[in-house]
This record gives structure tokens, sequence and C-alpha cells, in this order.
């Protein structure tokens, strides 16, 4: 009888001897560059497509980041002909049918963008590489919008940008790929511009404190200029950590420094802690030259009105897109009730603008795709250039071809004295019209860049 | 061969030919199967685990050979990077450039850090370079906001000066035209390979800079680094002065985490400030612990399996659960979904952690010891024997394995 011992090198022999048995049949085999077949990266096969969705579930955007994803899935449903519809009825342009994109059954695949571009750019990548996405879209922070963007233009990717409020996306660090849905800091500050002067005069001192980074620093460049514009004077700017939790230390030179309006050009987490942290330590009961101390936050949100609580009483600031929309301001906000009643029934609960906005782009990417009858990014992006829509709740809206930035009307609004629930938490004070808030695509914030030529990689 | 033993070269010539079918090897299931999600094997992947088993060789040889615990190797790794996304900006897009740069000025900061924290040992040198890499996040993140751009991170722009750029050359990081992010794909009956020359350019880096580490381990140099580690006030007495031993061990492992730091760039051109947080340098002492600090093969394989971890639980979401266990009645398929989310999608962390706290306290020897356990138990019958099969085992192994 013979024995087998198992040895080290018995082992590898027979190991390489397998690995190159195995090996030999590629060479004679392979011969397709196999994404060139049809032109274009990760062209669909004939039954499905595949979207990534990629979005912040941990970090400080986490909150923004879980909704974003609810709104996708909603979005992916009724692209499949699932639930009933939600915002198919509403929209404008006639399409899509429940069948899918052009008869291909949508798929999708998620990743964590952690709120870091690397992360968010490897998430990218591997759903790019591993699972062949044709499009991505999602984050909740200019830096990793910006960052994935640039990804998607190298890889021949569409990006639709989610959350992303940065002048830059869609300013210097635009790209003939990506577009963005969500209004922008510019149009924040245009809008709050008038709002503030009505509510607190035109003699103030404002303090900023500013995430420091890309959003941060152009929302804080657009509100100095536009509260510069109506008489403010501009004390000092501050920039704090995004990955920051505690702010007292940013807080307690606000008290001396002889402002009388604090500007927390803050998102999400930071913006809560930061609010916090300012009512704690007694700004809002403080009298400065004579006036009563005000807060100011650019960026709102419901899910950051929630986050704050009691904190958020009476301070303004501005949104894309409000749940009440249509019920407070009429028809011209169309689609936002079907949105909130299909959103609301799969999750018990009123969508934030940051969802509104994702499903939003998911319906405007599948809309372009089957208007192109292709989904060569370069098709798609000829579809979305100069695009003008209606019905997916923020009333007719304009992408405009210069810089791929949706134009329309921006809410403005401010935390609500006496909530009636948990979800009604901010009341719309105005909608400030889409003629108020546009600007030239060479206005100087947004100034240096270019979106260069579109690219259908492969 | 190349001045290794043959026990070494045949070591080597594992590491190669593991390297080499790193593409087939890591695709064990077929396309649209069910387990397809665990295949490891596209081009970004595969590029990370070449590149932080750079960074993790380069590591052990501080902490595995003199047994000082830097805490800030992230600030080497983040300087190759804004290092070769400058030569991009500067120069042109091909790589060695910025590589090149990217190891000298690693090296610089590595020595200039050295020099000062090397002065102490323990877990005093553990907080000096925390210091000194936390000091060097920060500046990158919102002081030198010019040279790194902050949090968006240093990015090329059509408008940058690229004097080298020629009419035609690729817009992409490659390397004298060979564009790193294409790929070559084999399709063989519902397998399919992905042959990337980025993954195979940092293979190559990747197996020169592990016969470095194996020529250090072997030569008297190393042999210095671990008495360094075995009692250094012995070799004090001995009238040695350990420093500036140390010191060179420090700036090796500093460049070739600035090696590592760049080829993260030549792959992806973008440097973020993040990749200077403590928490990346935590991380690669977490992979050559996890690994087995002190091994030549520990920290790679670390390497591999934090990077796994990170890119492929990460990914898993409730409706690929609801794909696997949709066949289970509803009551036990909600049970299992919610104990799942504590180990998946977000939550990969938790996993992570569990598997890092039995690996330590199992096997403190990292997975290399488990590797040599699992060897041992096939030899062990042959070694016991009494008579002539012992001879015979004796013969075939002549001493333990590394």
């Amino acid at each position: 009888m013979s024995k087998t011992t198992l040895t080290r090198r018995g082992l590898l022999k027979s190991g390489i001897a397998t690995g190159a048995g195995l090996a030999v049949p590629t060479i004679f085999t392979g011969a397709a560059w196999a994404a060139s077949h049809s032109g274009f990266t990760n062209a669909p096969g004939d039954s499905e497509v595949v979207l990534g969705f990629n979005v912040p579930q941990t970090g400080p955007y986490a909150d923004e980041g879980a909704d974003e994803l609810r709104a996708y899935e909603l979005a992916v449903e009724h692209l499949n002909g699932g639930g009933d519809g939600g915002m198919l009825s509403t929209f404008s342009s006639k399409t899509l049918d429940g069948t899918g994109i052009l008869g291909r059954k949508v798929k999708f695949v998620t990743g964590d963008t952690q709120t870091k571009s690397d992360a968010a750019r490897a998430s990218a990548k591997s759903m790019i590489e591993k699972d062949g996405a044709i499009m991505i879209t999602g984050g909740s922070s200019s830096g990793v919008a910006v960052a994935v963007q640039g990804l998607c233009q190298e890889a021949g990717i569409m990006f639709m940008a989610g959350l992303t409020h940065s002048n830059d996306t869609t300013g210097k660090d635009k790209k003939a790929n990506g577009f963005r849905h969500f209004f922008n800091a510019y149009q924040s500050a245009a809008a709050l511009g008038p709002v503030l002067k009505a509510l607190y005069g035109d003699d103030r001192k404002a303090y900023h404190l500013t995430a420091d980074y890309t959003w941060g620093w152009t929302q804080e460049e657009s509100m100095v200029a536009f509260t510069e514009d109506i008489g403010w004077e501009t004390v000092n700017t501050v920039l704090t950590p995004l990955s920051a939790t505690d702010f007292s230390s940013y807080i307690a030179p606000v008290l001396n420094s002889g402002a009388d309006v604090l500007i927390l050009n803050h998102y999400g987490g930071n913006m809560v802690n930061s609010l916090t942290n300012a009512v704690q330590f007694g700004l809002r009961e403080k009298m400065v030259n004579g006036k009563q101390f005000e807060i100011v936050v650019p960026l709102y949100s419901e899910l950051m009105a929630r986050g704050a609580g009691q904190n958020i009483k009476g301070i303004p600031g501005s949104q894309n897109w409000d749940w009440k929309l249509e019920n407070e301001k009429g028809a011209r906000y169309v689609g936002t009730n079907a949105f909130v009643q299909s959103f609301g029934e799969k999750y018990g609960f009123p969508p934030s603008q940051a969802a509104q906005t994702c499903y939003a782009q998911t319906l405007l990417y599948a809309d372009a795709v089957a208007r192109a009858g292709s989904f060569n990014p370069c098709a798609v992006v000829e579809a979305l250039e100069g695009f003008e829509f209606d019905g997916l709740g923020n009333g007719p809206t304009l992408y405009r071809a210069d810089d791929h930035q949706c134009f329309k009307d921006v809410v403005v609004v401010r935390g609500k004295e006496n909530p009636e629930n948990e979800f009604d938490l901010v009341e719309i004070v105005e909608v400030t019209p889409s003629e108020k808030v546009t600007y030239a695509p060479d206005n100087e914030m947004f100034a240096g860049g270019n979106l260069g030529e579109c690219n259908p990689g492969a | 061969m190349l001045g290794l033993s043959k026990k070494d070269t045949t070591f080597l010539l594992i590491v190669i030919f593991l390297t080499m079918a790193t593409p087939i090897l890591l695709q064990p299931f077929p396309e649209g199967s069910a387990m397809a999600t665990f295949n490891a094997g596209y081009p970004d992947l595969m590029q990370r685990f070449a590149i932080f088993g750079i960074f993790a060789i380069g590591f052990n040889i501080l902490f595995g050979l003199t047994g000082y615990l830097s805490f800030g190797h992230a600030a080497f790794l983040g300087v190759g990077s804004y290092s070769v996304v400058w030569m991009y900006k500067l120069l042109d897009y091909n790589v060695l450039p910025g590589l090149v740069l990217a190891i000298i000025t690693s090296g610089i900061f590595a020595l200039a850090i050295g020099y000062i924290s090397l002065r102490r040992t323990g877990i005093y040198f553990s907080i000096l370079t925390l210091a000194f890499a936390q000091m060097s996040f920060n500046l990158a993140y919102s002081v030198l906001t010019p040279l790194t751009n902050g949090e968006t991170g240093l990015q090329v722009y059509t408008d940058d000066p690229q004097i080298l750029m020629g009419e035609n050359a690729p817009n992409v990081p490659h390397l004298f035209g060979l564009v790193m992010r294409d790929s070559y794909q084999l399709d063989l009956g519902g397998w399919l390979f992905t042959f990337n020359i980025g993954y195979y350019f940092c293979a190559v880096i990747a197996i020169l800079a592990f016969y470095l580490s194996l020529r250090i381990f072997r030569s008297p140099f190393g042999m210095m680094l671990r008495a360094i580690k075995t009692n250094q006030t012995r070799l004090n007495y001995t009238g040695l002065n350990a420093r500036p031993y140390t010191l060179a061990a420090f700036v090796i492992s500093g460049m070739y985490a600035g090696l590592a730091g760049g080829l993260l760039a030549a792959m992806d051109p973008l440097a973020g400030a993040e990749r200077m947080q403590w928490t990346a340098s935590g991380e690669v002492i977490l992979m050559t612990i996890l690994g087995g600090a002190g091994t030549l093969m520990g920290p790679v394989l670390g390497a591999g399996f934090i990077k796994y971890f990170e890119n492929i639980f990460s990914k898993i979401n409730d409706t690929m659960l609801h794909g696997w266990f949709g066949w289970m009645p509803d009551g036990i398929e909600d049970a299992i979904l919610f104990v799942s989310h504590f180990f998946v999608g977000k939550s990969w962390h938790l996993t992570l952690g569990l598997m890092f706290m039995l690996v330590v306290i199992f096997l403190p020897g990292g997975l290399v010891e488990g590797a040599q356990r699992i060897g041992r138990l096939f030899r062990r019958r042959g070694r016991k024997a009494g008579g002539p099969e012992a001879e015979a085992a004796r013969q075939r192994n002549p001493g333990p394995a590394e």
C-alpha cells in the first residue's frame, strides 16, 4: 500500500503545476477587450442595468445618507414598475413606463463614502470595476461629490450628484459627465439676503463659523458677499474641521467679538452640534449692540432640524425643497405630494430634501437614457443639457448646458415655534423664484472650471 | 540566487507566483453566481492589496525588527501621495518622476521626524510619532491648503501647467504610455478575470520591495535591528550606539510608506488629507499585528485581510442578504437579517474587530502562526515517529520553516 505524505515542497510543486495548467487555456481563448465591443464603459446587457448608489453611511452626514438610500430604493422600485409610481405620473417627460430603463430591469449596488474623498473613490471604483455600474450617484458632502465626479469623468461613467451644495461642484470643478439637481451656496445666499434684511435689518455684524472644505468655503464666500450687499459687516470668519463634534471652543470667542449675528456654515451632524453648543452658551438670549443676537443656518434640512430639536426654533435658512411645498404653495410644485405619499407609505415618515434630490436625479437619468435611446454617457449628456422639465416637486426647472446645474426655485424656511409633530419642524417663509437666483455661467464665484469633453470611457 | 539561500529563493518564487496569479486566485466564483460578491479580483482592490502590502512590509522593517511602534506612518503615506499629484500637475501624467519624488520627500520627512522621535523609546516614541503625524494631518487639512487643497483633496485641473505634457499623451496616470487603468479582461465560461496594468505595475514594485525587505531581514544590519529589539540596554553597554541603526530603519520604512502613498496616487490621481490621519497609521499597525509582526509574509497577509473586509463586507446590503436568505421562513429570515446587520454593510468594522480579537488571543503570532500550526499538523506525524521514518522526516525538513 502506498502512503501519501503531504510535504510543503510537494504541495507547492503540484500547486504550481495546477496553476500553470489552469492558466494555459487563457492564452488561447482570451482575445476580446471585453468593454470595447459596445463603445463605452460598462455597457449593460439585454436584461438588466446596474446603478451605483454611493452615500455616507457613517460620519457626520450619515443621516442624510440613510435618507438618500431610501429614496434611491424607492426610485428603483418605481422605475421597475413597483409601488404607486411616485413622481413618474407627474413628471413632465413621459418616456418612463415602469419597465425599467430601455426595457432593462434596474438593479443597484450600494457603498459607504464615509464622508471621505478617498473612501468614496474606492467605493465608486469598486462599483465601476466590480459591479459594472453604468451610473454613480450620491454623496452628501461636496468634497466627496467633487472627488467622485472627477473619477467618473476619468472612467467614462455618468455622475448624478446627490446632495452637494458647494459652488465648485458645478463651478471650478465641473465635469462634462457630472450633473447636479441640488441648488448651491450662491443660490442659498441670493435667496437668503433679502429675507435676512427684512428679518434683522441692514445694520448687523456677522461672525461666520465655516466647515473647512469646499462647501464651507464657497458657502461662506457667498454669504459674505450677499450679507455685505445688504449692508452687514463681517466681523470674523473661522474655519472648523469637518470631523469636529464639539464646537464650544469656537463659540466662546463669538461672545467677545462684538458680532450680533452668528452664521453657521455647517451641515448635518456638524450643524446640530455647533447650534446646540451656541444655544448652550446662551447666545440666543444675548443682547449685543442693543439688538437681539441671532443665528443663521444658510443650508437647512428637516433631518438637521430633527437632530437639533428645540434649538432650531426661529432660525432661518434655505432648502432645495420641502415636503409641505405643494400643500402650502400650490400646484406649481406638483410632484411633491405624489413623492411624499409613496415615500411615507414605504417608510412611515416624510422624505428630506436629500431624498427628493436623489430620487429626482435617478428619474432624470433614466429619462435621459430613454430619450437618448442609449446608455452611452455622451448621448445621455446631450439629452440632459438644456433639458427643461417640471413635475418633480421643484416647479419648472432647467438643466443648464453651460455648467450642468439645475435652476429652480429656492425655499427659504425657519424653525417652527410650535411644531405639531416631529416631522413638521420647519415653516416655509418664502419661495424665491428661480430668476432671482440665476447667475451668469461666468460668475466670478464659479470661474476657473472647464466642463471638458464628455467621456464614454472604453 | 540573488544572494539568497535556497530556502529564501523558493520563498521568493512562491511570493512572485502568488502575486502574479492574484487576478485568477481572487476570482474563485463565476460571475452572476450568488457568491460573486466575495470575488475580490477587480483592479482597484488588487492594487490596494499590493500597495498596502508594500506599506505593511515597510512598517514591519521598523516595528517587526526593532520593536519601535510608530503611530505616525500615515504622514509618509500622505506625503508620497501629494508628491505624485504635484508631479502630475507640474510635469505630466507619467508616474515615474512622482514616485521618485515621493520616496525622496518621505525619506526627508522620516529623517526629520525620526531624528527627534528616536531620542525616546517605547510609549514616548509612539506618542511623539503620533504627534508629528497629527501635526502633518492638520497642516495638510487646513493650514497648507494651497499645497494640499484641504479636505477636497489635491486634484489635477485642465489649467495646470503640465510642462512635459505631449500632444497625444494620455491624460490619466501612465508609465511611458502604458495607461494604469487599462485592463485585459478574460471571459472563461462564466469566470471573468481582469488583468490590469496598474495592478501589475504595483505588483512588480511590491515584489522588489519584498525582496529588499528579505535581504534586510537576512543581513547583518537586520541582525543588529533584532538585537535592538531584544535588549537595547545590553547593546548600549557593549559600546554600540543603537540610534543610527534605528534611524536608518525608520527612514527606510518611511520611504516604503512614501512609495505606497505615491502608488496610491499613481493608480488614482487624487491625494486626500485623510490619508494622513492617525486612523491610517492605526490601520497599518493592525495589518502588521494581524498578519504577524516580525515575519516576512505576515504584514502582506494582514494588509490583504483588512482591505478585503473593508471593500467586500462593507458592500453587502439588505437586498443581497434578502437574496441569500429569502428562501427561509419570514420569522427566521428577519432574525438572521437583524443579526447580520451588526456584521456587514456599515458595521463591517465589528466583524474585523472580532477577527482581530480572535487572532490576538488565540494566534499571538498572527495569521502566519495560524498557517504554521496548520503546517505542523501535517508534519508532526513524520517528525515524532521513531526509526527510519523520523530519519526521513529530518532529511525532508532540515530546519523549522520560516
